[in-house]
């Protein structure tokens, strides 16, 4: 057991917490927190484990700056989506009764 | 073992932040926690020994994500009563 | 109320599957050799790379199919936010701010992150650094003047706002098909031009992303009155 795959396995604690919350919160900025959440234990999953067998590794380090910049871009696009729908129908969930709210088109 | 002590504190208070983020029952601390464990994030990728990585989600992880959604948060739950702040009106 | 206990119940043991599953086979992958050690070979072609920096090499030349896609990625997630904005560049000057810890801030902030994302995208060269480091401050720093209310106007729907976005995608694009055109494989660099081939696409990237980041960042927020008619003045 070395530190980068005591990382590794972090990763997968964290995979499980991301997981969970994207399956059982309903508010959807909690739902996209979960996902950035389940995106970072990947991360550290994708680096630990090969810098566990043969030190620090620049190839899987380069993947993941690719993949932490790509994650801003879909959570960018899904704040603004989420804002959108708020402002649309006044609900902050996909299930809900939307709450007295004017403003929103019915 | 002695040296597992500083990873395994930071392993500890990344799954606590995820957590707290999560499940907290307010949102702006929600996002708040998850700024936190953002930062804790770039810790841990100083100790995995890739600083690029620790500069990237210090500025994109910590940084800009924590900026939208304090700004999404802080629009949510408004009623429609609320006399909207200048920099919304466009 | 049965069904809800049942629900999360199941939700709670799939997730607990997924991660025992998880974390034992990474376990058993750990105990395996790695089939091909890539840093000694990334080592043994580092100086036909054009820089020394071995992330910097990996990203822009020896996967720079990757980061050609992501580029690519982050225009269309640009696209499709700016296309639901429903906000204007604020360019009246009423609207900046009155705080005078933000203002000062920004009158302190701004300069430095400025030279900041310069030095990250020189040096990612030869250190750690490099154009997405340098686009996210870049990106900060844009968020900094928005929050304070400083007119933008190069985020109007315009001819900078297009020329922002696409000048990062295209100009690597346009290496790419350049030397598929010249007989070489696509997006294989002539050896001789690779330093200053790795400079220009490096700095077309940081501007487009920093674009497309604060493009995606302007364009979240909503009137909160009634929506405005469809075409409205921007």
């Amino acid at each position: 057991m070395t530190v980068p795959l005591l990382y590794a396995l972090a990763g997968t604690v964290l995979c499980g917490i991301g997981l969970l919350g994207l399956l059982w919160l309903s508010h959807l900025l909690r739902k996209l927190l979960a996902f950035n959440i389940l995106g970072s234990g990947v991360f550290l999953v994708l680096v630990g484990l090969p810098q566990h067998q043969g030190g620090p590794d620049p190839v899987p380090q380069a993947l993941v700056l690719t993949g932490i910049v790509v994650a801003i871009a879909a959570t960018a696009l899904a704040v603004v989506l989420i804002r959108r729908y708020y402002h649309l129908s006044g609900m902050t969930s996909l299930e809900d009764e939307p709450p007295a709210r004017k403003g929103g088109r019915q | 073992m002695i040296e597992f002590l500083l990873d395994g504190l930071l392993v500890l208070a990344l799954v606590a932040t995820a957590a707290a983020a999560l499940w907290s029952a307010d949102l702006f601390r929600a996002v708040v926690m998850f700024m936190a464990f953002g930062v804790f994030m770039a810790a841990a990728w100083v100790r995995l020994q890739a600083p690029d990585i620790a500069l990237a989600e210090a500025a994109i992880g910590a940084g800009l994500t924590g900026v939208l959604l304090l700004d999404a948060v802080s629009h949510f739950g408004r009623g429609a009563g609320d006399k909207p702040d200048p920099g919304d009106r466009e | 109320m049965m069904m809800g206990r049942m629900r999360t119940g199941l939700i709670v043991l799939a997730c607990l599957v997924v991660t025992g599953v998880l974390a034992s086979s990474i376990w058993t992958i750990a105990g395996n050799p790695a089939p091909v050690d890539l840093p000694r070979m990334l080592s043994e072609n580092l100086e036909r790379s054009g820089v020394e920096h071995p992330v910097t090499a990996v990203l822009l030349n020896f996967r720079s199919y990757d980061t050609l896609l992501e580029i690519g990625v982050l225009v269309i997630a640009g696209i499709a936010g700016i296309s639901m904005a429903e906000t204007t560049a604020r360019a009246d000057p009423n609207l900046r701010t009155g705080d005078t810890l933000l203002y000062a801030l920004q009158r302190w902030f701004v300069p430095l992150m400025l030279v900041l994302a310069g030095y990250l995208l020189w040096a990612g060269a030869d250190r750690p650094g490099g154009a997405f480091q340098a686009g996210a401050v870049l990106a900060a720093m844009g968020v900094l003047l928005r929050l304070g209310g400083t007119p933008m106007t190069f985020l109007r729907p315009g001819l900078l706002l297009r020329l922002g976005l696409i000048t990062g995608f295209t100009v690597f694009l346009l290496v790419a098909v350049a030397s598929a055109i010249a007989g070489e494989a696509f997006l294989a660099y002539p050896p001789a031009l690779t330093r200053p081939l790795i400079v220009i696409i490096e700095t077309t990237l940081t501007l487009s992303i920093a674009m497309v980041l604060l493009a995606l960042f302007v364009s979240a927020p909503v009137n909160d009155a009634e929506d405005p008619d469809e075409g409205s003045p921007t």
